[in-house]
């Protein structure tokens, strides 16, 4: 193990080669001495003697003379202790906030085992995030894992700093509550702004964040999500705590994932991402959830911005078909100044169905929300219609829904950043909006419900 | 030790290891790769060199660890303890896994496939002195309250039986049976093994005119399956792929149920886990899990076993079918299985295809399609495999290889469609693009179990549906309100299909799973009102004089209104829409407004 290794073979990007190496296991780290600093890699692939390694701090200023290299007997492991909450580490788990190093209490593997799913239990506790489109139309579940589809200059970091801020993550048990932060090749200010946020909301000593911002070195993109999971799940399953998990930009990862697979000389399926993509997002995305004997959870919001906001790019593609519903931004309701600039429509929860309703949230929930779906459907058909024989010339009752639309918009979707509403009002605002249109259009509600809600609009008093 | 190949590992790339050294390893063969004793196969050998795909993660591996020869291909062990039970993709129990791992799934975790120590109450058919064939019954288990476990001769067993145990407590090592076989003797057990990748042989194949009820009205009215049959539900993310699958794996009325988690998410193995326990099903009265096999290999658990995953699944239910059951196997998702193959293709740096997919995707997936049909046993019973494939294309667009590819080799196809999902019209299996090839061979079957009539109302509604598409196109230009009365009550008329009939709630008690009696008297009593109203509308009567009565809301809540054990409101019901119907006509007629005909 002490052996050290004079030189190297080749240098690819972010990889180089080595020849000669003797016991070297897969995925094993190695530190790498040029002159006078230290940099950390990782074994990916080894073939006999030759061992192929990727590089985190970047392979400038290295030649195949000037080095020296060490492995390290081990792969990657993160130092665990609750020390960590309050704490600033670059994108490869080290603090970089100059308060030293973490005494840790565990030190596990950052790229995680696969959970057992016998082992898993369903999410089904609603996460009132005080936003009503989201609360009422895609809740988000403790344990998901529920994606921000963005694109670029729309408002998803505030709309994440604002569920940060209003979300009630922890429960009525006690369990307490952390956010892990890990920032993947964003801008130095939108780093800033997330502290600042947290901060101004007083979280900021349960905050662990993870840097790695868009001039730091792409191969330690690969390792930042994963340290960020593992320091959650330490917190999660080790601690009991119930962590939300913010990672911003999933895209910049997958640009990484693909900047280090071209260099490997591999066979690019579409847009030139690795053939493995799905798989190794899987590897991150599936990290969220709750386990049986834990009373802990990992909540996952992970950020990406669509490339040309184009939802069938890969990134996006592969995303959806991994994470349990998404959120979806759109530029043309940004673009009416509404925020947040959620299109209700292509945005899903997949675990709302099992965790509202009676019992978790209130019993005309399910219904109404799958009024508004169809209805704000439906309003998107007579807007088209609209656009070609004007507004004038529709039925009356497609004009009641031009107007639904628009109340539907301005009211229930746009919100205050700083304006926090409990389900019943999001609900009670539903339907105000849904008396908007006559009871023969409202063909998701039983008459059961219609009975009880529709009409007693004078008591409530609302509006 | 008995294994005489042995190689050392040579280089590492992911789940693909390189063996060099003393070897001589079969194709397909199953080895034991380094320390650990990881779980691999042998999928390409050559001169000096053989390549292992490893069913577990590879991290910590070293060049020069011991690669071990099994001397058989990948194999799945078949016996009692399956049903009700949830595996990897190599058919390893993961609740025992979890006993004793916890949480995460721990690598090298080797695990007797099967329980070993339970004791089975056996019932003994066969006696000494009895010749027997393969695939004939000589015992029986019970399982589960829900399946009757027969134990049969393996494949490619012939013989007279020279000693058998008597009835009573038996666990799945001990010999049941000798079957002497020329000078060789077999002593059979409860378990028999059987590879993967290949079929299970049967008698002959037997015409698929029997349909798979679904309790769906999308499917078993519009576009029905067989069994035996093969289909295919593609659709993009969010559109409820995983949502049919479980509908399907819930009321299908199939005896055994494969369900197969392919790459998928761990959450959705979990909720059937949750859930299928506490659900019944309609036909035994019995919980579902009792008749429901699991695998489960999700997106997170290593890549080559996702691959195998769906040879397992298929390899069960083949099982199955061989003691005389309906089988249908549920394969979420193969898109996940095509990747898996793309992954190991990429890193063995074969000539990609199509999409970076190798050029053998069509040949397997032909393979395993094909491994569906409804077929005569060799023990005289007759039994099917039928084979539900969810399939995820790439960015919703249904051109990608894997969907172009599955078309060719499946003859039932649910498209699931986008713009439905967003609003919310479950199942949102467009009705435009889906097909079944099966309807010609299914019809008498309907004729004599459901109605005469049945294939007639279904073809009227497929008319109405079809004309509402073309209708829908002058709409889109210039509004609905300068259409004439007629097509405007085509388009109402689609609108209670499409909301009354085609729209299906999982979760309402009721309407979660509708018998197929039910399903055509909805038809019918949509139809009766269609008639009705077009005979008013041609007295010159607008529709939305009709709409106005209230008549389409009762048709659109008889889904409700109308429980599945009390078909006889359905008279009620007609009733209502008639007298309501006549009512508005009379009213015309008195007041004098009626066109003369």
């Amino acid at each position: 193990m002490n052996v050290e290794y004079m030189g190297l073979k080749e240098i690819s990007g972010p990889l180089v080669v080595i020849d000669g190496v003797k016991d070297a296991s897969f995925e094993e780290m190695v530190e790498i001495t040029v002159g006078k600093n230290k940099r950390l890699g990782r074994i990916i692939q080894i073939e006999g003697e030759l061992c192929v390694i990727q590089v985190f701090e970047g392979t400038r200023g290295i030649s195949l003379e000037n080095t020296h290299t060490r492995l390290l007997g081990k792969p990657l492991k993160m130092p665990l202790s609750m020390e960590l909450l309050g704490r600033v580490m670059d994108g490869k788990g080290r603090p970089v906030d100059g308060l030293g190093e973490i005494y840790p209490e565990k030190s596990w593997d950052v790229n995680g085992e696969p959970i057992n799913p016998v082992m898993r239990e369903y999410p089904r506790n609603f996460i009132q995030t005080g936003i009503s489109s989201i609360d009422g139309l895609t809740t988000l579940i403790r344990g998901q894992k529920l994606p921000v589809f963005s694109g670029s200059g729309l408002s998803h970091n505030q709309l994440a700093v604002q569920i940060v801020k209003q979300a009630k993550i922890e429960d009525t048990e006690g369990a307490g509550f952390a956010i892990v932060f890990a920032a993947m090749g964003v801008k130095h200010d939108v780093a800033e702004y997330f502290r600042e946020s947290f901060q101004k909301s007083g979280v900021l000593d349960r905050v662990v964040m993870f840097l790695n911002l868009a001039n730091d070195p792409v191969v330690e993109r690969i390792v930042t999500p994963r340290c960020a999971l593992t320091a959650a799940e330490y917190l999660a399953y080790e601690k009991n705590m119930h962590v939300l998990v913010i990672m911003t930009d999933m895209t910049s990862y997958a640009e990484a994932l693909r900047e280090i697979s071209s260099s490997k000389g591999e066979i690019p399926s579409r847009k030139g991402y690795p053939g493995y993509l799905y798989s190794d997002m899987a590897s991150i995305y599936e990290r969220a959830g709750m386990v049986k004997g834990c009373r802990g959870s990992i909540t996952q919001i992970p950020i990406l911005t669509m490339p040309n906001d184009d939802i069938t790019h890969p990134v996006p593609d592969l995303t959806g078909y991994i994470t349990e519903g998404q959120v979806v931004l759109d530029r043309s309701l940004s673009s009416k100044g509404i925020y947040p600039p959620i299109n209700i429509l292509p945005s899903l929860s997949r675990l709302m169905k099992d965790g509202i309703g009676e019992g978790h949230t209130r019993e005309d929930h399910p219904q109404v929300a799958n009024q508004l779906f169809a209805s704000y459907a439906r309003v998107q058909e007579v807007k088209a219609l609209a656009s070609v024989i004007g507004e004038e010339e529709l039925s009356e009752i497609d004009r009641l829904y031009m107007n639904f639309g628009r109340e539907f918009e301005e009211n229930f979707i746009a919100q205050d950043f700083s304006e926090n509403r409990n389900i019943d009002d999001t609900l009670d605002l539903g339907w105000t909006l849904l008396r908007l249109l006559p009871v023969s259009e409202l063909d998701r509600l039983s008459p059961e419900i219609i009975e009880k809600y529709y009409k007693d609009d004078s008591e409530d008093g609302d509006f | 030790m008995e294994h005489t190949s042995q190689g050392i590992i040579y280089g590492i790339n992911g789940p693909v290891v390189k063996v060099r050294g003393r070897q001589a390893f079969q194709m397909l063969e199953m080895v034991l790769v380094g320390h650990d004793r990881l779980i691999g196969e042998v999928i390409r050998v050559l001169e000096n060199e053989t390549i292992v795909q490893v069913y577990e993660n590879t991290t910590g591996l070293k060049p020069g660890e011991p690669v071990v020869s099994t001397g058989k291909p990948l194999t799945v062990k078949l016996g009692p303890g399956i049903m009700g039970n949830i595996f990897d993709g190599i058919e390893r129990p993961l609740a025992r896994i979890a006993d004793s791992t916890g949480i995460f799934i721990k690598r090298g975790s080797i695990m007797d496939n099967l329980d070993r120590d339970k004791l089975w109450e056996v019932k003994i058919l066969a006696e000494p002195g009895d010749y027997v064939k393969q695939g004939e019954i000589i015992a029986e288990v019970k399982e589960t309250e829900s399946v009757n476990h027969k134990i049969m001769v393996p494949p490619n067993i012939e013989g007279e039986i020279t000693e058998a145990v008597c009835d009573g407590l038996y666990n799945i090592d001990q010999v049941i049976v000798k079957v002497k076989d020329g000078k060789q003797i077999h002593s059979l057990t409860l378990v028999q093994e059987w590879p993967v990748r290949e079929p299970r042989p049967y008698c002959h194949r037997l015409p698929l005119d029997i349909p798979l009820i679904t309790g769906q009205r999308v499917i078993d009215t519009l576009f029905p399956m067989s069994k035996g049959g093969a289909a295919a539900i593609p659709g993009g993310f969010g559109t409820g792929k995983t949502l049919t699958q479980h509908q399907l794996a819930k009321w299908a009325n199939a005896d055994i149920i494969v369900y197969v988690g392919c790459g998928e998410r761990g959450n959705e193995i979990t909720e059937v886990l949750e859930d299928f326990p506490k659900l019944i099903d309609p036909r035994s009265g019995r919980p579902l899990m009792e008749r429901t096999v699991l695998i489960g290999n999700t997106s997170n658990m290593p890549v080559a076993a996702r691959e195998a995953s769906i040879y397992t699944g298929i390899t069960l239910a083949e099982y199955y079918r061989d003691m005389g059951y309906d089988v249908a196997v549920m394969a979420d998702s193969t898109s996940r299985w095509a990747e898996a193959l793309r992954e190991i293709s990429g890193r063995l740096e074969e000539m990609p295809a199509e999409e970076g997919f190798p050029a053998y995707l069509p040949s397997r997936l032909s393979e395993f399609y094909e491994r569906a049909g409804r077929v005569e046993n060799y023990n005289g019973t007759k039994g099917s495999v039928s084979i539900i494939g969810a399939v995820s294309p790439q960015g919703g667009d249904f051109s990608e290889p894997v969907t172009q590819n599955t078309k060719r080799f499946i003859r039932c196809f649910w498209a699931l469609d986008k713009a439905l999902a967003h609003t919310r019209h479950y199942p949102a299996v467009n009705w435009i693009n889906s097909y079944s090839e099966y309807t010609d061979r299914l019809e008498d079957w309907y004729s004599e179990n459901a109605d005469p009539e049945f294939m007639d109302k279904k073809t009227e509604i497929s008319r109405i549906l079809q004309e509402e598409g073309k209708l829908l196109d002058i709409v889109k230009l210039i509004g609905s309100d300068i259409l004439p009365e007629e097509q405007k009550l085509v388009l109402e008329m689609a609108k209670v299909i499409r909301q009354g009939f085609l729209q299906q709630n999982a979760y309402h008690e009721q309407d979660t799973y509708v018998p197929i009696q039910k399903q055509y008297l909805m038809m019918d009593s949509i139809l009766r009102v269609g008639t009705k109203a077009a005979g008013l509308v041609a007295l010159g009567i607008p529709v939305s004089v009709i709409r106005r009565s209230g008549v389409f809301e009762e048709l659109i809540r008889m889904k409700y209104n109308i429980p599945n054990d009390d078909l006889n409101s359905f008279d009620g019901l007609n009733n209502k829409t008639e007298r309501i119907l006549d009512e508005i006509g009379s009213d015309y007629r008195a007041s004098g407004r009626v066109k003369e005909v």
